[in-house]
């Protein structure tokens, strides 16, 4: 212990803390501190770049998502759309179907009743005729016969007799 | 089969050893005796560890028997009732006596230390053998302020360049900075975020980096063959630890004052308190001066010692003077070379991760759990 005091040198001591406390400062200012900015700097700069890394990662997976989720709701659209063509077609056909059906009953029944009228006019006129002819030949044959008394005589007696089996 | 070999190349080698130094020890002509031998290396190492008042690179024995020291000098500054300069190379090596101002001075050669003499220049010695001559204060620019300033300029060049190369590089580090920056790195995240915690160890990373940079440094000079000590002189350690004892207790929380005056705080009532802190306080406030002075005798003891014994076993070849034990001094002492670097290294790291620790201590805002961890960890 003696010896260590011994040792001690006031001056050394006085160089040794002057020294090392400029020292100290001097690097602290111009050394220590903008190392460890720098490097804290670089370190945050590194971190924020994988961050956004990350991130971008992130957003890419769910912009991959999106479009999955875009592409399944247009498959579906468009599936749906297809069904409802389809569904309108058959129902359009369907429809139109329907309508000639009925346009055609409604022309069957016009044509029928026309027929049907054609037919009883053409029954009537042909009756007409019938009846016009048949008159035409009672006058032919009543003139014919009529012309003579005593044919005359046996009509009248002829109808008579229907008149009274009558 | 390799072991037995082993032993009898151990046993080759020992004989020879023997035998030669049989050799050596005939007598020649102005030979030095083994005895003689051993305390001039014994008077070496000690100097050599020693702060002097001037930069010697080596020193050699001309052929005419006189000592030659080669360095170059540096300035001697004392106070004795006003100040004295002048170059130490006007002491010559403590055989010239300094007349500056109406005082004379001269150096111990025992000590290396300068002392007031009369104008004939006569030290006296009591019995013990230390000078009874009055000594003044010596603010010399010694051989350890003159290394103190060239690694404090050294490390401000490295780390301001490092700093802008920053700028330079797009935030990368460039040239010498590539090694340091890992380091730099390393203290930050295994020496002071781990013992004070990621909020507040920004403000204590000056110091845990200078003290670091500095110490390892001086440390690695210090294996150079140019004689310097400078960590392993206890001025030096102790204005470290001091620096660290104030920068501890200024920064000191309340919860540190707390620990330390108040350690169980609301454990037990005051009167079942009193007797325990009775010797509980004096204990901690004790502790706060061991803490730093722990450090100081650490470093100094590291260091003086890995000196003592690297000295002595380059010394060791200088002792035998024959190839076998010089090969030998020679293969051990690089051994311890290489030890001595890696101690370089670890003592630096020791004294920065402990001052860490205490600050870490001081800044600790209430967990006392990991308090007291840390404490018997340390202990």
């Amino acid at each position: 212990m003696e010896k260590l005091i011994g040792e001690f040198s006031v001056g050394l001591f006085f160089w040794q803390t002057l020294l090392f406390v400029t020292l100290l400062f001097l690097l602290k200012k111009y050394a220590w501190k903008p190392i460890l900015d720098a490097v804290n700097e670089r370190e945050e700069g590194i971190k924020k770049a994988l961050e956004s890394a990350e991130q971008a990662k992130e957003e890419m997976a769910n912009m991959n998502a999106d479009n999955e989720k875009l592409l399944k709701e247009a498959r579906a659209e468009r599936d749906a759309m297809l069904k409802e063509a389809r569904e309108i077609k058959s129902k359009l056909i369907g429809d139109a179907k329907d309508e000639a059906k009925v346009e055609a009953d409604k022309l069957m029944t016009q044509a029928q009743a026309a027929i049907e009228s054609e037919k009883k006019a053409a029954i009537a006129e042909i009756k007409e005729q019938v009846a016009s002819l048949s008159l035409d030949i009672a006058e032919k044959v009543i003139k014919e016969a009529l012309s003579k008394d005593d044919q005359q005589q046996k009509l009248v007696k002829n109808l008579l007799d229907d008149t009274t089996l009558n | 089969m390799q072991g037995k070999r082993l032993i009898h190349l151990l046993f080759g080698i020992a004989f020879l050893t023997a035998s030669f130094s049989a050799y050596a020890s005939d007598p020649k002509k102005g030979a030095l005796t083994p005895q003689d031998r051993k305390t001039e290396v014994s008077a070496y190492v000690k100097h050599h560890n020693l702060d002097t008042h001037d930069f010697g690179l080596f020193s050699y024995t001309g052929a005419d028997g006189a000592h030659h020291q080669i360095g170059f000098p540096l300035p001697v500054i004392l106070w004795a009732d006003g100040l004295h300069v002048f170059s130490s190379g006007a002491l010559h090596h403590g055989e010239s006596v300094v007349a500056s101002g109406d005082k004379y001075f001269a150096l111990d050669t025992h000590s290396y230390k300068i002392y007031e003499t009369d104008a004939s220049g006569v030290l006296n010695y009591d019995a013990d053998h230390h000078v009874t001559n009055v000594a003044p204060l010596d603010f010399s620019i010694t051989k350890s302020v003159f290394m103190i300033m060239l690694v404090s300029v050294m490390l401000f060049m490295i780390f301001m360049g490092l700093a802008k190369s920053y700028a330079k590089n797009q935030s990368l580090p460039s040239g010498v900075g590539r090694f340091f920056e890992p380091i730099v790195l390393y203290i930050r995240d295994d020496i002071a975020i781990p013992n004070i915690g990621p909020e507040k160890y920004q403000r204590y990373m000056p110091y845990l980096l200078t003290v670091f940079f500095f110490i390892w440094f001086l440390n690695l000079f210090g294996l150079t063959p140019l004689g310097i000590n400078v960590t392993g002189n206890i001025a030096i350690t102790t204005a470290l630890a001091v620096i660290t004892f104030l920068i501890t207790n200024f920064t000191g929380t309340k919860d540190y004052w707390k620990h330390i005056f108040d350690p169980l705080g609301h454990a037990m009532p005051w009167v079942a308190k009193l007797p325990i802190y009775i010797i509980l306080v004096p204990i901690e406030v004790l502790g706060i001066f061991i803490k730093p002075f722990s450090l100081l005798i650490r470093l100094y003891a590291n260091m003086q010692a890995g000196h003592i014994v690297l000295g002595s076993l380059i010394g060791l070849i200088y002792v035998f003077q024959n190839w076998l034990g010089g090969t030998l001094a020679f293969g051990l002492s690089f051994a311890i070379s290489l030890i001595e670097l890696l101690v370089a290294l670890l003592q630096a790291y020791i004294f920065t991760m402990l001052s860490a620790l205490y600050f870490g201590f001081a800044s600790e805002t209430h967990d006392h759990a990991v308090e007291h961890d840390g404490e018997v960890q340390h202990l």
